[in-house]
């Protein structure tokens, strides 16, 4: 047997989980397109035929065409470039709010559990506060009350995933900090900083990283959701879900406008959810053997 | 018993203190005055000071939050800063509205979703079991305002069979059903997705004991087993889902009542939003957390009445 390093913990938790996830060909396409969608963000410049503010007027509402693929809106917009570019917008606030409340989150979680007792009670009881408020609620009182800009976005958003984070983290350092080695990391003085850093986080890094990938899709429907309301970044920067705001209000005339961006929404999601499932058979002990 | 459920509500009460305290942090967390915010840049000073009175926020900040535990706690939740009613009064005016949806969606999302979940958990990694999975999974990825719209296009517009927003007199009983079906199947798929997926887990684990290999061993129908034995105990974890993902469904009651522009706590809240009403936000907050808090503590105690282990210290 390998001797008990918990640096090591990381790149064989990682293995296992690529073999699992690996295995699960529905998660894989789901990957697919989420890199595909990834890739067409990451190109809107080259790709998108037109600049998505720049107005052509004598162009409004268009249907689909050669010239325009998606069609224009009220502004004689071209709808696909928009498209392009919006989801820019919503991945970068969608990664951006997930990686802040993962740090965030986890390092709540990770001190809870370390050092028990009371002040883990009281962490724990505030995150019980923080999920009383329904997610979207919460986002919608946390941006109206900052003003809507990204950064807002990010922090409101980070906020509603905090606690689940923490909670995530928490459980397993309860179990690790009982172990063998930590004791031995505790005999050999380290100090608890180092130990949680170096020996905690390692060991309850897979199952911060699988909620990642669960509260991305969670993250982009929130952002399409504030944006829908009103409560997204300003126009005319063009989001998904202020795409299809304008939609909606013009559906007598053009469906297509609220219809392209709700599938694209509703198509990330569903890929990460596709990502998530495999995912989350990874963490699942039941197959820990398999 | 007696002494769980005195346990739990001892439990609830200093969260719902704690949640009092975050919403009054929140709604005081807007930088710069919020009486020139919601007065604008043109008001008078003596406007501005006359409001931040009326308001309380002349007070300091310990006098302010002394106020606002005292009057929350025995149920006043202060008067709306644009309508001037009592806050309470106007969420018990949509309650119904919100309460009605809430409940058919649920009604909805159990009836679709219990037997498409143990239809996959006796059909495992066959195709009613795949095409089970991925239409839930489809269902769980629709944004509620997404799939609101869709509706919309589809039954109201193309169909014409309901109508495009909510009825502004909604007195009738037939008019009230009427429109309620889109929204209620708006948010009644995205529950049918949540009990489905929970209930084939469940259903799975439950297959697999050995009472219910002992049941087959005894020759019993299989309908019987499944139905009678397995359903019953797969049920408990779905109560308990059903309970927490209420707090999903009233999130996304928000957008569908934005949508069909329908009366109901949601619209309440958006309205409060773009008309910077304070008091009426804060009021909503605790309404809200309050509805979840009681929500947890009802599947909590419904958990321990079916599951007598959960009552065991």
């Amino acid at each position: 047997m390998k001797p008990s390093r918990a640096g090591w913990a990381l790149p064989i938790a990682l293995q296992r989980a690529t073999r699992i996830f690996g295995a699960n060909k529905i998660s894989m396409i789901g990957l697919a397109i989420f890199l595909i969608v990834v890739a067409l963000a990451l190109l809107a410049p080259i790709l998108s035929p037109f600049d998505p503010l720049d107005q052509h007027v004598l162009d409004r509402l268009q249907s689909s065409s050669a010239t325009y693929w998606l069609g224009t809106d009220t502004y004689g917009r071209d709808t696909l470039s928009r498209l392009l570019w919006g989801a820019r917008t919503s991945l970068v606030i969608g990664l951006a709010s997930v990686a802040v409340a993962m740090v965030i989150g986890s390092v709540i979680g990770i001190v809870a559990g370390y050092f028990g007792g009371r002040l883990d009670m009281v962490i724990m009881r505030a995150m019980d506060v923080l999920l009383s408020f329904p997610t979207l609620i919460m986002g919608l009182i946390v941006v109206a009350m900052l003003g809507p800009s990204a950064i807002n976005l990010i922090i409101a958003i980070a906020l509603t995933a905090l606690a689940p984070f923490a909670r995530v983290a928490r459980a397993p350092t309860i179990a690790i900090k009982e172990r063998e080695f930590i004791e031995a990391c505790r005999a050999l003085g380290f100090s608890d900083l180092r130990i949680m850093a170096v020996h905690v986080l390692p060991n309850v890094f897979a199952d911060i990283l699988v909620m990642g990938s669960l509260w991305l899709a969670t993250a982009i429907r929130i952002e399409a959701s504030l944006s829908f309301i009103g409560l997204g970044i300003a126009p005319p920067a063009p989001t998904w879900g202020g795409m299809i705001r304008d939609g909606f209000e013009n559906i007598l005339e053009s469906a297509s406008l609220a219809v392209f961006p709700g599938l694209a929404i509703l198509l990330v999601v569903f890929a990460l959810n596709l990502v998530g499932d495999g995912l989350r058979d990874v963490t699942d002990p039941r197959l820990r053997g398999e | 018993m007696p002494r769980y459920i005195a346990r739990r509500l001892l439990l609830a009460v200093p969260t719902l203190l704690m949640v009092l305290t975050v919403v009054f942090v929140l709604i005081r967390i807007v930088p710069g005055d919020p009486a020139l915010t919601i007065l604008g840049d043109q008001a008078s000073q003596e406007a501005i000071r006359e409001l931040r009175t009326r308001i309380g926020l002349d007070q300091p900040l310990y006098v302010q939050y002394a106020d606002f535990l005292g009057h929350a706690i025995r149920g006043d939740l202060g008067n709306s800063m644009v309508s001037g009613q009592p806050v309470l009064k106007q969420v018990w005016e949509v309650m119904p509205y919100t309460a009605e949806l809430t409940v058919a969606a649920i009604v909805l999302g159990v009836v679709i979703g219990l037997p498409c979940g143990v239809l996959a958990a006796t059909r495992r990694n066959r195709f009613p079991d795949y095409v089970t999975r991925i239409v839930s999974l489809l269902g769980l990825s629709f944004p509620s305002f997404v799939s609101a719209i869709l509706l919309i296009l589809v039954f109201a517009i193309y169909l014409g069979w309901f109508p495009v927003i909510t009825a502004s007199d909604l007195s009738h009983p037939l008019t009230r059903m009427r429109n309620l079906v889109l929204p209620a199947v708006c948010l009644g798929a995205i529950m049918a997705a949540y009990v489905t997926r929970v209930t084939r887990s469940s259903m799975l684990a439950v297959l697999g004991e050995d009472y219910v290999r002992t049941a087959r061993a005894k020759g019993l129908p299989r309908g019987v087993i499944v139905w009678r034995h397995a359903l019953r105990n797969a049920l408990i974890p779905v109560s308990t889902v059903v309970g927490l993902y209420l707090g999903i469904l009233i999130g996304n009651s928000v957008l569908v009542e934005v949508v069909f522009a329908r009366p109901g706590l949601g619209k309440l809240i958006v309205g409060a939003l773009s008309q910077r009403d304070y008091t009426l936000l804060q009021g909503l907050m605790v309404v809200y957390a309050f509805i979840i808090v009681l929500v947890n503590l009802l599947t909590d105690l419904t958990y321990a009445l079916v599951d007598p282990r959960v009552r065991l210290p």
